[in-house]
């Protein structure tokens, strides 16, 4: 389980390590035992924004349950988060402050956008003051479709997630944004323009989808 | 509770300078307005606050509406009489005239003491552009604080009278009054087009259609949002 | 400054200190981003020593132009926006729309519908209310147990409106003219149960928190509001009966059903925080009442009234405003009409925002922590106060 281009098989099959294992001996890799550590480990930033937050809470209540997955410690600081749940209409007055909360949060840092709003605008897409998904400023790890999404949608989404951090390599090209050093990882925040945000979206994470109108349409 | 009309003449026996209309409302809901003039404004409010009888001591909702201007086509049929003596002939003129637009503030009163309501007071502005300001009720019903500023950041109404008159629902710097009926949102979401409608106009100006004879639409960039 | 350190051999120190600080006033930026601020409002509180001066709330960041859309839609299409606006109470948000419509409209409903929106607002009300002691413990450092308490029994709630609307909580149920589905006796034994149960409910939440030393301590005497500034500042619902004004919008404009049901109006007496909790939890006892009654005298008959026409829903020129008694207080709307399909003024009177209006003279003297509780005892939803 290394960077290196894996043309030679394994050193050890899984077969093998499966019968290690029940023998009591442990073997894995500083990959493997990484990522198990991260994914079961994702603390949600203590934030809502609308209709979605109050599912969000319901999730992390009795019947629903995100204990069982280890994300019930939510912390009301950036500092301490690792997955921004985007929970709701982002509107653009609010839209800096969540790039700025994003950029607080230190890596690994991931980002759910929760419903409808978060993923497109959703209902109000139409509405001067809403931004039409907060992909247009952060990168977002998981889309959760709904209006708002059921709480199990939302745990669906969080093992989404643990699935897609258990995935990550550590090293090489294809290693995820925060272990690769160029990148910072902060987003450059919007101003308040006299009609719009400035700029509308950001350039380097989002571009308009191209899309040809048939010829009826 | 007194009619309307009853209110309003025992308001102009208060008050007989005052200029007040009836604004009468057709549908079934029968809530008819009381258009007030600005001058007066304050001091009938406070009347219709402490009046044992009305006793309206709270205003409940506070909202603008926005008129634009409207042209409006008027038809006169004359009866003109035919010189060589036929028939007389019915000669329809059309005039148009353009009826101005104006910004209206509507407060419904209702009374808590005595549970009864809605009394609506209204007042209109000059026109849409500059002379946008009416008095403030503020300083007879609190309630109207948060409400009167709304009606300010998304109408463009000036309350002269207000403590503290500063947008509440968009930022500082923003310029427009969103809801206003000529107001032009940041062309910014349209991406699926759908064969109908506002949308289809919008999503043309997005992505223009195909050539008809190209087998294989090449893909055109839209342009940047906003 | 406490006089007897004065005395003590470092009471110059302290002097010194006291009078270098005395006077200086700090601006604390609370949220949008703030655990207790219910969503993202943000106040700016002026603070001297720990004794607030000033409170400016600041609104609009979840803004989302309810009204605006509502202008660009057909009527029918803005009653799932409303289940939007207060999105703990979407059950009463419709029937506030509904009942503005019919007005406009000069719609009739038949006698079923009216029941079933009765039940449905009463569980509404049982849900808010609960859900809002939750919180506002939550605010007092309460953390976790009346909370998980409370959305226990709201999932009990939400399964009743699932199985009836098909949505947990924007259910999207009332129409012009009475309701979308005509509910199964099941559910009617369903709801039976659970309007059984929650009296019960009730009396383990109250014997956890009602006579909690620690709430009483936190609460009582904490925010007051007179009832001549609540009346002059708009406040409606459980706000303004805190402060002793008999005002309910069940009895005054007696809408709906509500005349057949016997049920009181709790009151305050002094205006505080802990008479705000009090008269919720009071409040939800007579939503038990009405709910029991309800249930056995729902008759039969249409749901829907057979004329009631939803596309192509023009109504004659003319405006209406409609309002009911929801849980946050008196929810209106305003409806202009030009003939048009869509409504040329549509305009939604949200309780908890003009009940917000007082925020600041409740706040005034009192310190940071229990700006929080206050703001909780408000009861408020930003998707409605911004809107």
């Amino acid at each position: 389980m290394s960077d290196a281009p894996t043309s030679a098989a394994p050193a050890i099959t899984d077969a093998e390590r499966a019968e290690l294992r029940r023998h009591g001996i442990l073997l894995t890799s500083l990959q493997e035992l990484y990522t198990w550590g991260c994914s079961h480990s994702v603390w949600p930033l203590n934030f809502g924004l609308a209709c979605c937050a109050i599912e969000m809470i319901a999730a992390s209540m009795a019947k629903f349950d995100i204990a069982r997955f280890g994300s019930e410690v939510f912390r009301p600081s950036p500092r301490q988060a690792d997955l921004l749940i985007v929970s709701g209409t982002v509107t653009k007055k609010m839209a800096p402050q969540v790039i700025r909360l994003w950029n607080q949060m230190p890596e690994p840092k991931y980002c759910i956008a929760m419903g409808a709003c978060a993923i497109s605008g959703g209902p109000f897409k139409q509405g001067y003051n809403v931004l039409k998904g907060i992909d247009r400023f952060i990168p977002v790890d998981i889309y959760i479709p709904g209006c708002p999404p059921r709480p199990e949608a939302l745990l669906h989404g969080l093992v989404q997630l643990q699935e897609k951090i258990k995935g990550f390599q550590i090293k090489g090209p294809d290693a995820p944004r925060h272990l690769q050093t160029a990148d910072a990882g902060e987003y450059p925040v919007p101003e308040f323009g006299a009609h719009d945000l400035e700029p509308p979206h950001n350039p380097a994470v989002w571009t308009a989808p191209t899309i040809v109108r048939s010829e009826k349409g | 509770m007194e009619s309307i009309e009853q209110i309003r003449d025992r308001l102009l026996a208060q008050f007989p300078r005052a200029q007040l209309a009836v604004v009468a409302n057709p549908g079934p809901a029968a809530q008819h307005g009381l258009l007030l003039d600005h001058e007066h404004a304050a001091a009938i409010a406070r009347f219709l606050r402490d009046d044992p009888a009305l006793r309206l001591d709270q205003c409940s909702n506070v909202t603008g509406i926005d008129w634009p201007e409207k042209e409006i086509v008027e038809t006169t049929k004359s009866t003109v009489p035919d010189p060589a003596g036929g028939p007389a002939k019915v000669v329809e003129t059309k005039t148009k005239r353009l009826q101005p637009g104006c910004l209206e503030v509507v407060y419904h009163l209702y009374s808590v003491t005595h549970g009864h309501g809605p009394v609506i007071l209204r007042l209109r502005t000059g026109n849409r552009t500059d002379a946008v300001a009416v008095p403030s009720l503020t300083p007879v019903w609190r309630a109207c604080e948060f409400q009167e500023r709304e009606v300010f950041d998304l109408f463009g109404v000036t309350f002269t009278g207000h403590p503290d008159l500063r947008r509440i629902l968009m930022w500082d710097g923003f310029k427009d009054f969103p809801m206003r009926k000529d107001y032009v949102e940041p062309d910014d979401y349209e991406w699926e087009p759908t064969p109908h409608g506002a949308v289809l106009e919008k999503a043309k100006v997005h992505y223009p259609a195909p050539a008809p004879a190209a087998p294989a639409p090449t893909a055109v960039p839209p342009p940047p949002a906003g | 400054m406490n006089p007897e350190l004065l005395g003590s051999p470092g009471g110059a120190n302290v002097r010194a200190v006291h009078d270098a600080f005395h006077g200086d006033l700090l601006e604390v930026s609370m949220g949008p981003h703030h655990p207790s601020t219910h969503g993202v409002f943000r106040m700016i509180v002026t603070l001297d020593g720990e004794r607030i001066v000033k409170l400016k709330p600041v609104f609009g960041y979840l803004h989302r132009n309810h009204e605006k859309l509502g202008e660009t839609v057909s009527y029918l299409a803005s009653m799932p926006y409303t289940d939007r606006l207060d999105y703990l109470s979407a059950m009463t948000n419709n029937w506030a729309y509904a009942i503005a419509v019919e007005k406009l409209a000069g719609q009739p409903v038949p006698e079923r519908a009216e029941y079933v929106r009765v039940i449905l607002a009463e569980l509404t009300r049982l849900l808010n209310h609960t859900c809002l002691a939750g919180f506002l413990m939550q605010d007092c450092g309460c953390s976790g147990t009346p909370l998980m308490y409370a959305f226990r029994e709201r999932e009990k709630i939400l399964d009743l409106f699932e199985s009836l609307s098909g949505s947990r909580m924007m259910c999207n149920y009332q129409r012009f003219g009475g309701c979308r589905v005509d509910p199964t006796p099941a559910w009617v034994d369903a709801t039976r149960t659970l309007v059984g149960n929650y009296g019960a409910f009730l009396d383990e939440f109250e014997a956890l928190l009602t006579g909690n030393e620690i709430i009483m301590a936190r609460t009582q005497g904490v925010g007051v509001l007179s009832s001549a500034l609540a009346i002059n500042a708009g406040v409606t619902g459980p706000m303004l009966r805190a402060t002793g004004v008999a005002s309910d919008l069940r009895k005054s404009d007696a809408y709906g059903v509500y005349p057949r049901f016997q049920f009181r109006v709790p009151l305050g007496a002094h205006g505080d925080v802990y008479d705000r909790y009090m008269v919720r939890v009071l409040e939800m006892r007579e939503s038990i009442k009405i709910l029991e009654q309800a249930l056995a005298g729902l008759p039969g008959g249409p749901i829907m009234d057979p004329k009631a026409k939803l596309r192509g829903f023009r109504p004659k020129a003319g405006e209406a405003y409609g309002r009911i008694e929801g849980p946050k207080g008196e929810i209106g709307f305003y409806l202009v009409s030009d003939g048009s399909p869509n409504p040329l003024r549509y305009r939604v009177r949200p309780p908890s925002f003009i009940n917000l209006t007082v925020l600041e003279d409740m706040c005034l003297g009192q310190t940071v922590a229990d700006a929080v509780i206050i703001l909780g005892s408000v009861d408020i939803v930003l998707g409605e106060v911004d809107r």
